[in-house]
């Protein structure tokens, strides 16, 4: 099989389940709908509650599922490229704890603003995962010789402990039900009450999902050394820039609409890599498919589980992630 | 003859400030030379090697591929016509030997082309010219030291470019591999035509091998020329103050260098005893 079939099959068969995924987790709920009722064009819109739980209700809630998803897999499948470490999540290099300190800003300092009908506390965190992307890049490019992945590792994680250490000194003088409020965001939820959230983190996601499909043969490349990478026709510098950049951006847009789930961004690259290789031409698109479908079927077992409690779906992709992935690596050695 | 890559009078240093670590080097590649660049450890034969190929900029001094500078292509020209083999291979994640040895065609590829059968042709073509076919479909890291190097060298043969820089080729191998790596680097260069330059520490694989050495200490050129006339004993002793005895083997006509004993100047005595640590390196 040519090497573009193969691609081309592979990442069609994830793209079959992400897409049947998401059609299909609208339909379960406290009040189960038929399908075939909701795209029924010949009842009238006002008629057909079916259709309105499934377009009004709850696809927002699985889009922002799949977009999120998607970007956190994709995302961190381009970190541990370009960082050349398995281990790298999307959050390793101090974005979501700038999110996090965005948004429980947001909260105690009681703003209220909205941009384009977008609120403060998504606003906020954006705000803030932004303020720690050009915080590490900086530091990491302060050397003439473009990003070193070294000190943009260490600066990730020491800017990770400090943002954590701000966040856990402003929640201190939060009064409870604002500290409460914030903790409830960075567990993650996906409830979002229109399309209208969707649709704003989109072209920040869509820019760096452009960005992430010019570079697939070039993170090959990176995974195999930087020297030979450069020695075959890779302009590193713009090449890691341009991976950082993208990478930040749309976790930053993901974060903001989610909140800084964890776990997808490490298991689905992961899962993905066992069962396709390590080929980012293919690692990366069926990492965003899978990683979509991945965290709608989290957020459907955390709006159903305990219905009508809901958990917080940061909680279920770690319950059901980690002793996965933890059994996956057992299995493996 | 016309030099294919021409390093004029290079100099590098990694940071302002910072020692020069290749320091008014010249080196001139003719088409189908088999060229070593031989000297101690730290002596600047890779950053030599990185100047060569233009993934390093040189502080002063210009590197001409041709008739153009180096640091006028773009990355990409510049691996069409300049492959690399690196000191060492540390994959981040596993893949196939095919895989491997199908990136050497990146610089031939748009950003979006996928490799169609010419590249899968020539990639084959590299497999077999190191005697690689058969390890095709296995995964790289499960491949020995010398598996691994044929590959690497593969992947730059598939890059279809006209000179070849191996940096240390054999020095992480036993002396099984390095026969094995010698010899086909000295059938690539004969049979193949592949004009190569070859980092190296190892006498013996120079001597072997190159037809012409340039012989590198501190960053500058102690010595270059055919090998027989500057492997001397002379040359090696200020190579790695050691004293040698340097034979021509009179059936096969090659020069073999055999260490006899550490030469012992002023800066390594101390107190009557010879502290090792200064004697390793070769600085």
């Amino acid at each position: 099989m040519s090497i573009r079939r193969r691609i081309v099959t592979v990442v069609a068969a994830f793209a079959a389940l992400a897409i049947a995924v998401m059609i299909w987790a609208p339909t379960v709920g406290s009040t189960p709908i038929s399908l075939a009722r909701a795209f029924d064009r010949s009842i009238p819109w006002d008629d057909n509650v079916d259709a309105q739980i499934f377009f009004v209700a709850r696809l927002p809630r699985v889009l922002a599922g799949g977009l999120v998803g998607a970007t956190l897999a994709a995302a961190g499948v381009v970190l541990q490229a370009l960082l050349r470490n398995p281990l790298a999540t999307p959050f390793t290099l101090g974005v979501s704890a700038g999110a996090s300190l965005g948004a429980m800003l947001a909260v105690t300092m009681r703003l209220e603003m909205t941009v384009l009908g977008i609120t403060s506390i998504p606003l906020a965190s954006f705000a803030g995962s932004l303020v720690a992307t050009a915080i590490v890049y900086a530091l990491a490019s302060s050397q003439r010789r473009g990003l070193s992945t070294n000190v943009l590792l260490l600066a990730g994680v020491t800017l990770n402990a400090f943002f954590s250490a701000l966040i856990l000194f402003v929640q201190y003088l939060a009064d409870f039900a604002e500290a409460l409020r914030a903790i409830r965001w960075m567990m993650g939820g996906l409830d979002v009450a229109s399309y209208f959230p969707i649709i704003a983190a989109l072209p920040f996601v869509l820019i760096s999902f452009v960005a992430f499909a010019m570079m697939t043969r070039t993170l090959n490349l990176l995974s195999v050394g930087t020297e030979a990478a450069a020695a075959r026709g890779v302009e590193i510098v713009m090449a890691q820039r341009l991976a950082f950049m993208s990478a930040s951006l749309a976790t930053g847009a993901a974060v903001s609409l989610g909140g800084p789930i964890g776990f997808i961004g490490i298991i689905v690259p992961h899962l993905v890599r066992l069962i396709v290789g390590s080929d980012h031409r293919i690692v990366l698109p069926a990492s965003a498919l899978f990683g979509a479908a991945f965290l709608v079927l989290c957020d459907l077992a955390a709006r159903t589980l305990m219905s009508p409690i809901e958990i917080p779906v940061g909680v279920v992709t770690a319950l059901i992630g980690g002793p996965f992935f933890l059994w996956l690596l057992v299995k493996r050695s | 003859m016309c030099a294919l890559l021409w390093a004029d009078n290079v100099s590098f240093r990694y940071a302002a400030g910072a020692p020069l670590v290749v320091d008014g080097v010249t080196v001139r590649l003719t088409d189908g030379a088999l060229a070593g660049i031989l000297g101690p450890n730290g002596s600047g034969k890779t950053t030599l090697l990185r100047l060569l190929s233009g993934t390093r900029r040189p502080t002063s001094g210009r590197v001409l591929l041709g008739e153009r500078p180096l640091d006028q292509l773009s990355r990409r020209e510049a691996a069409r016509q300049i492959a690399v083999v690196p000191q060492e291979t540390e994959l981040a994640f596993e893949y196939r030997a095919i895989e491997i040895v199908l990136m050497g065609r990146h610089p031939h590829l748009g950003v979006f082309t996928v490799e169609g059968p010419d590249d899968i042709r020539i990639a084959q073509e590299a497999l077999a010219s190191t005697g690689t076919s058969h390890l095709a479909e296995r995964m790289f890291h499960e491949l020995s030291g010398g598996e691994k190097q044929r590959i690497v060298i593969a992947a730059a043969l598939a890059q279809s470019a006209d000179l070849l820089l191996l940096d240390e080729p054999t020095a992480s191998l036993d002396l099984g591999y390095q026969l094995e790596i010698s010899s086909l680097l000295l059938r690539l260069n004969q049979e193949q035509g592949v004009t190569m330059a070859i980092s190296t520490h190892d006498l013996n694989l120079a001597a072997s091998i190159c037809r012409e050495l340039i012989l590198v200490r501190d960053g500058s050129v102690l010595a270059a020329g055919p090998t027989a006339d500057v492997l001397t004993p002379e040359n090696v002793m200020g190579l790695y103050d050691v004293e040698a005895d340097v034979r021509i083997n009179s059936e096969t006509g090659h020069v073999t260098v055999v260490p006899v004993r550490l030469a012992a100047p002023k800066r390594i005595r101390e107190g009557g005893r010879i502290s090792r640590s200064s004697s390793g390196s070769g600085r």
